[in-house]
């Protein structure tokens, strides 16, 4: 925007160095006057170049590519069956993942996903600080998308701070509504496409167009809008400050050796204003410049050492790279750096990096261990699951011919992709005799051949008859073996058998 | 504490409310913004809701709020609209066959578990709400059926009852041998001995009492003892039996006659209630 070239060198600078900025700023969050209670001031951040706002860009891309897309990938499952590869269907009670379906029964999968998640997280941190936060939170991504948005309407940061001060005009208010319809647009498309994992996504466009999607998709996307533009838009900074927990937790998960974006004081004090062909003896590298504090999207001054506000999008690190090139000096000033080396570097010795410590070890081992026993249950998958409910009431029925009878509800469910035969067989009691209700198909040995479609559960009520003498008293364990007639799958159930005393 | 002059904390600069609990003073903060406007929001919502729904209590009424909506009406509106849907399956199931209607995948579903449910409402005190009976009022999941256990027979039984005042009632009448005076006491005692060795071979019997049993009881329960379905005559050589639990009780039923009493249903549930009471029963034990 023309604003943009008005603004860029202002205030000027008072040092030699008419190469760099030199901004009069003050963080705004500044640990010095931290009020619990105090309004929230507006941050302005300035857009900066480098390889770390590079690797923040294509994050960016890749991961609201991954889910603005994701619920469009085709899947053939064949007939009847959704051809959407991701996909949480909830009226049917199933999870699809590309060639994994899940039964609700099945969750754990969800957990053990959700676990190595959370370790994985602590794996990172531990490592490398607050990466999640600062390169791919949902938080981090979109409050960069919003802003492109706001820097496109309104210009880059003076820019910015001038229109914010600036009375109404109508130049005020078309950038003002051009910049929240986007905002809205692009909260409306996110919320949009959350409801896409939930329901075939082209049907659920045709029927966003036509006004026919249920009440729940327009719910949904209401309150996913909704957030995306307050927590994008308005809130920013202080989702990650006042309302995330992980903040305040990761702490436990960082020591002494783990990186972080850290300002090398020990290389930058004392810190100053520096004039062209002045010494550089006797004084740090920083400048004074406060590019980091200009850039920085949480409106701190990473100067003051490790934040709970610092997000560690190592956007500062780029900023001051760019200064330290223009004035001479090496990179570096603010990098990914560990406590550790603070000390190392005071007593005269070298950067070490250790990304391999007994905490990251554990973490890596547990993920290995957990992410091998979820491959191994997933491998090996039952493609049979057997219930067996008892009757109740009455516990048992005294038969006309002397002989005592159980009821049972047995529920199969036949995961596998193709219409399966089971056969049912008891164990435990002599002479008992099975019925299937409505099933008219038996094998030699009595057992009822069930037919149970692909990908259905079905529910068949057993009728169990033994001669009294056959009985262990009035409770007897007897077990349910379901087999699959053409395959190897089986299923053995225990239950009881009860009787008079 | 003085009234006029502010109590500043040296340490956090903030001004105190005067209350002090062993020493420890209350910084007079002020709320969080977030706070004071989700208060302001929830007064304004709780006059708003106050206008919009019944709220007061009047002298003879109560204010019906402007809505005009109450909870009531929504569930006569919510239980019409069940109404509605019951009665696609009701008026489908009142002309159908029975047979017809187990075999229909949906309404062999629909009858069953509406089934279950008037059988809770209205069996269930004597049959038991698993229908497994009492002593007199029969187990309906066992393989016993006095009057019949196809479809059409219980149905049948549930319409018009059992020694029931509709006309068509299922209706037998066992004579009471010592009360009528049919029988001496000792040829009473000599008939329970034969009729338990019906079930106990170890009990024998002479030829004699067989024959008192063959010229008093076979008209309804058999020659060999094993009930006549037509008379509702129940066979005495299995393992079931509505009123006997020892020899005293067989005594009293010739003596005296036994006999319960199950209402016709016909007229106080609609037809397709009673279809699905059928289904349901049938279900329970296999039917036959």
């Amino acid at each position: 925007m023309a604003d943009d070239k008005k603004n860029a060198k202002t205030p000027p600078s008072d040092a030699s160095h008419q190469k760099i900025e030199r901004a009069k700023v003050e963080a705004v969050n500044k640990a010095a006057d931290r009020s619990l209670y105090a309004p929230r001031k507006k941050i302005h951040p300035q857009r900066t170049k480098g390889k770390f706002r590079t690797l923040k860009w294509f994050m960016m891309v890749f991961t609201l590519g991954i889910y603005y897309l994701a619920p469009w990938i085709r899947w053939d499952r064949g007939e009847g069956m959704p051809d959407q590869a991701i996909l949480i269907d909830i009226a049917g009670g199933r999870f699809y993942f590309f060639v994994i379906e899940i039964w609700p029964q099945e969750v754990y999968y969800v957990t053990g996903l959700m676990i190595m998640g959370g370790i994985a997280l602590f794996l990172v941190t531990s490592t490398a600080g607050r990466m999640w936060c600062g390169y791919s939170c949902p938080q981090t991504i979109w409050t960069d998308l919003f802003l492109v948005v706001e820097r496109f309407f309104e210009g880059e940061r003076n820019a910015r701070i001038k229109l914010d001060k600036s009375k109404w005009t109508f130049d005020k208010l078309f950038k003002r509504l051009a910049k929240h319809t986007v905002w809205i647009i692009i909260a409306l498309i996110t919320g949009g496409a959350w409801v896409f994992y939930f329901s075939d996504a082209p049907t659920l466009v045709n029927q966003l167009i036509t006004n026919t999607a249920s009440f729940d998709a327009y719910l949904w996307i209401g309150l996913l809008a909704a957030f995306t533009y307050v927590f994008g838009g308005i809130a920013r900074e202080q989702v990650c400050t006042y309302m995330c927990p992980w903040p305040r937790i990761q702490a436990v998960m960082m020591d002494e050796e783990s990186l972080a974006v850290m300002y090398r004081y020990d290389r930058g004090e004392p810190r100053g204003p520096h004039k062209k062909d002045e010494t550089w003896d006797g004084r740090g590298d920083c400048v004074q410049c406060r590019q980091c504090m200009v850039v920085c999207p949480m409106g701190i001054d990473i100067r003051e050492g490790l934040q709970l506000e610092c997000i560690q999008c190592s956007l500062c690190i780029d900023a001051c790279n760019n200064i330290m090139n223009k004035i001479g000096r090496p990179e570096g000033l603010i990098a990914y750096d560990s406590l550790k080396n603070f000390e190392r570097r005071k007593d005269g010795g070298k950067n070490i990096f250790r990304i391999i410590r007994p905490r990251t070890v554990i973490y890596s081992a547990i993920l290995l261990i957990v992410s091998t026993v979820m491959l191994y249950a997933l491998m090996n998958r039952s493609e049979i699951d057997v219930n067996i409910l008892r009757d109740r009431n009455p516990l048992f029925v005294q038969l006309s011919n002397g002989d005592i009878r159980n009821g049972y509800t047995i529920k199969i469910m036949n995961k596998s992709e193709e219409e399966k035969k089971y056969s049912i067989g008891i164990n435990g009691i002599n002479n008992s005799e099975i019925s299937a209700e409505g099933i008219n198909d038996y094998n030699e040995s009595g057992a009822p051949i069930i037919i149970v479609g692909r990908d259905k559960l079905r529910s068949i009520k057993l009728f169990i008859a033994a001669p009294k003498n056959d009985l262990q008293g009035d409770s007897t364990e007897i077990t349910f073996t379901t087999s699959e007639l053409e395959g190897t799958a089986q299923d053995i159930q225990m239950t009881t058998f009860k009787g008079p005393k | 504490m003085s009234e006029d002059k502010k109590e500043i904390d040296e340490v956090s600069g903030v001004d105190t409310t005067g209350h002090e609990w062993d020493g420890i003073k209350e910084l007079n903060n002020p709320m969080p913004r977030w706070w004071v406007y989700t208060f302001i929001v929830c007064v304004i919502w709780g006059f708003a809701y106050q206008f919009y729904y019944p709220s007061w209590p009047l002298i003879n009424d109560f204010y019906h709020g402007a809505g005009g909506e109450t909870q009531r009406e929504k569930v006569h509106a919510e239980l019409a609209v069940i109404a509605q849907e019951r009665n696609q399956y009701a008026q489908r199931m009142a002309t159908m066959d029975i047979a017809a209607i187990r075999n229909d995948s949906s309404l062999s579903i629909y009858a069953r578990e509406g089934g279950e449910a008037a059988f809770g409402d209205n069996c269930a005190p004597c049959h038991g709400t698993g229908a497994a009976g009492f002593v007199g009022y029969p187990n309906l999941n066992d393989d016993e059926w006095i009057w019949g256990g196809s479809l059409d027979e219980i149905q049948t039984t549930i319409n018009y009852g059992i020694r029931g005042v509709h006309e068509d009632t299922r209706l037998n009448d066992m004579p009471a041998f010592l009360r009528d005076e049919l029988l001496e006491r000792q040829e009473i005692d000599d008939l329970t001995t034969y009729v338990e060795g019906l079930t106990d071979s170890s009990i024998r019997s002479t030829s004699a009492t067989q024959e008192l049993f063959i010229d008093n009881c076979s008209t309804c329960h058999g020659e060999d003892g094993k009930g006549i379905r037509e008379f509702g005559a129940p066979d005495l050589t299995d393992a079931i039996s509505l009123y006997v639990t020892d020899r005293d009780s067989i005594v009293d039923i010739i003596s005296y006659s036994r006999g319960g009493v199950m209402p016709s249903w016909n007229g106080r549930l609609d037809e397709a209630t009673i279809k699905s009471l059928a289904i349901y029963v049938h279900t329970l034990g296999g039917g036959e």
